[in-house]
């Protein structure tokens, strides 16, 4: 019988156990990753393609200023499966809709409210309204101003380097030709376009000037990045055309 | 022999180093607790956010958190480490200059990160916000760590390893494992700040929060468990309680903290058996959890008047209540039904305070306190100023957590809340004009909690200059305590 004495009294036995004992539950842990690799949902178009894409450039672009500003300290995006939340916020999330996210922005926190899906929630002028000054559309409102969202031109130099970096880690940003037939068979041609690495400038250019986020015609701001990244969260799936009992298998 | 034996002892452990590293848990300290206290106020107060990037809520939060759980906590954790290891071992610290990297490399990575969160660089996981270059250097200094912990106990002139290096072990092995996984991310290239996390969405999160709650469980709790094993029974003059309880609740805690991280993705898009399987542990957790509050607390019987007379076991017994404390409510919240309250609020944040505050920062400021004197070889400057930091820290945790207790609660019932004709009765905005005196009364308790910093600060610092002016001497023996 081992002696919690002979544990003790040896450094090498002593730093092996503990390895075990703390090794277990993280294991237990990480092979459920594996695991829910599968149990993401699949969900489809009417046309049979893939509802949920990776961002375009400019959502992409926008969404890293999301991430400079911390602004999941306040907010999360994940609405819970409740009736409160399926009032004020929407239709659950799925673990499809934030299978691109690269970090996962979930929050643990709601200083502010849930921004699952807040695109086509608001227009994109409240948006930069409320962003530019929260208090000029909601008065109460404690959130902090971003004046310089506006009067930052968008630095995009790097994207085609994010685009390829995010594709290294598993988003199907296409380079080459076959990867962009891949694309075109998964997402359709639209959003296929959208993906090519090649085109990346171009494509965040043509959207910018198609939406004109912002509401300046001749300048490409922070301001239009960053809110067509809101209005894009949680507009993929359009839950009107699922049954309600279809994603519970999942859960 | 007292004199002779005086001169030796300086050449016996490495006290250099346990200085440097004591002074800087007091500046880090200062410095993450007034950042905290500024984004209370924030919240509190908006206009404070002056519409000055840099200083916005965003991006000063990660601030905040590091520099309290890595530079107040981390530097804490250091000094009373090496100070511990080499008094229980009876051995100098091994490993000579690399213990100085240690210091310049973890206070180094805790500059740059934190310059970084102000510019706008961070990988926006919580509690893991450096990016990948810092978290390279973080990686080196922590192997390095190992290395000299195991080297010094390796040296060790008893038999028996003490059981503050056994959570001091499991804290440095679980940590090393928790952060290089949790922060595997691609850089756009060798010389880009930013990257981009290998996980995504799901499987980032479930990695994020087993990371995010173990920082917690070794991190935050193991290691100032070692902390409470050596300063408890050394202040009180009393063996510790049970060592039974000891090896029973080391390696029960060791197994279970691991499982439970995913309690904080209660009811979000993870397959429910996982969160299921993080609270049912998270339950069982309450046993070790206490097992190590009653084993520190029972180890003053037999002096119970020092709880009177002495302001240091006031600060370590007092922590170790706010540890039974707050793993009492921990597992509460880890339930599903409390935790669909309790989740998202302020609830939340009081939750972690009522630790941060009342057991880690407590724990380690009686500490320091038994610890500066007997470094320097001298007497605390004032006791009066310790019994001041007391209360000050105390009254700060109370008005804090009753606070965001109030505030939490009632948001997390305001947005569930529904009418007559079942539709909602509050909007979102309404609960934060709701929560507004709530958080001003936080932001005070913060300001309380800070202002004992400061008077510690003062303490500490008068202590060392008396102890500097003061020529050598054999006989300075008085210990502040007695």
């Amino acid at each position: 019988m081992l002696k919690h004495e002979s544990i003790e009294t040896n450094a090498v036995l002593l730093i092996v156990l503990t390895l075990v004992a703390i090794s277990i539950g993280g294991l237990v842990e990480i092979v459920p990753l594996f695991y829910i690799e599968g149990t993401i949902e699949d969900v489809k178009r009417a046309d049979g393609k893939d509802a949920v894409r990776p961002y375009t450039p400019l959502e992409q672009v926008g969404r890293d200023i999301y991430i400079r500003e911390g602004c999941y300290n306040c907010h999360s995006q994940m609405i819970r499966p409740f009736r409160d939340e399926a009032l004020r916020y929407g239709h659950y999330s799925l673990a499809a809709e934030s299978q691109y996210d690269h970090p996962f922005q979930w929050g643990s926190k709601r200083t502010g409210p849930d921004l699952a899906r807040v695109g086509g929630k608001y227009s994109s002028s409240w948006h930069v309204k409320h962003l530019n000054k929260p208090k000029s559309v909601v008065p109460e409102s404690i959130m902090p101003n971003y004046p310089w969202l506006l009067k930052t031109d968008l630095d995009f130099s790097d994207v085609q380097a994010k685009m390829k970096t995010l594709k290294k880690v598993g988003v199907p940003y296409s380079q080459t030709k076959e990867e962009y037939a891949a694309n075109v068979e998964q997402f359709g041609e639209d959003v296929a376009k959208m993906l090519d690495v090649n085109h990346a400038e171009s494509n965040l250019m043509a959207q910018e000037k198609a939406k004109n986020f912002d509401g300046i015609p001749d300048r490409i701001t922070e301001m239009d990045a960053l809110v067509a990244y809101l209005q894009v969260l949680g507009t993929m799936i359009d839950f009107s055309k699922h049954d309600e009992t279809e994603f519970i298998e999942f859960r | 022999m007292a004199h002779s034996a005086a001169a030796p002892q300086v050449e016996q452990y490495n006290y250099d180093i346990v200085k440097k590293f004591a002074i800087m848990t007091i500046v880090w300290g200062i410095v993450g607790m007034t950042t905290g206290v500024y984004i209370a106020s924030e919240l509190a107060w908006p206009v404070l956010n002056f519409d000055i990037a840099q200083i916005t809520f965003g991006r000063l939060r990660p601030l905040h958190t590091s520099g309290v759980i890595f530079g107040f906590g981390g530097n804490a954790l250091f000094a009373t480490s090496f100070y511990i290891v080499q008094r229980t071992s009876q051995a100098r610290l091994w490993g000579g200059g690399l213990a100085e990297f240690c210091f310049w490399g973890w206070n180094a990575a805790l500059i740059i990160a934190g310059i970084g969160y102000l510019i706008g660089i961070t990988q926006a996981r919580e509690y893991a916000e450096p990016e990948w270059y810092v978290d390279l250097l973080i990686a080196i200094v922590w192997v390095t760590y190992f290395i000299i912990y195991v080297g010094t106990i390796a040296r060790r002139s008893q038999p028996h390893i003490y059981v503050a290096n056994w959570f001091f072990i499991a804290f440095i092995l679980a940590v090393a494992l928790l952060h290089i996984f949790n922060n595997l991310a691609v850089p756009l290239s060798f010389t880009s700040t930013k990257s981009y996390s290998l996980f995504s969405g799901a499987q980032d999160a479930m990695t994020q929060w087993w990371y995010g709650h173990n920082a917690v469980g070794f991190f935050l709790t193991a290691a100032f468990l070692g902390m409470m094993y050596y300063f408890v029974p050394k202040q009180a003059g009393r063996p510790v309680y049970s060592y039974r309880l000891s090896i029973v609740h080391f390696w029960a805690l060791s197994f279970m903290y691991m499982w439970v991280g995913t309690h904080h993705l209660h009811w979000t898009a993870i397959p429910d058996w996982t969160s299921s399987l993080a609270a049912a542990f998270s339950i069982l957790l309450l046993m070790p959890s206490w097992g190590g509050m009653i084993n520190g607390i029972m180890t003053l019987s037999g002096a119970w008047d020092k709880l009177r007379t002495d302001p240091i076991m006031m600060f370590l017994i007092t922590s170790l209540s706010f540890y039974g404390m707050s793993t009492f409510e921990g597992p509460m919240m880890a339930l599903k039904s409390v935790n669909a309250l309790s989740h998202y609020t302020d609830w939340t944040v009081g939750h972690v305070h009522s630790g941060a505050l009342g057991w880690v920062a407590m724990v380690s400021i009686g500490s320091l306190y038994h610890m500066m004197p007997r470094l320097w070889n001298t007497t605390m400057y004032s006791i009066s100023l310790i019994y001041v930091h007391f209360f000050l820290a105390t009254i700060g945790i109370l008005l804090y957590i009753t606070a965001l207790w109030v505030s939490g609660i009632g948001q997390g019932l305001m947005l569930r809340a529904f009418d007559n004709f079942g539709n909602l009765k509050y909007s979102f905005i309404e609960t934060v004009i709701f929560m507004e005196g709530p958080l001003i009364a936080r932001a005070v308790g913060g300001m309380f909690f800070v202002t004992g910093m400061l008077f510690m600060a003062y303490n500490m610092w008068m202590t060392i200059i008396l102890a500097k002016s003061r020529p050598e001497s054999g006989s300075s023996v008085a210990i502040a305590s007695t």
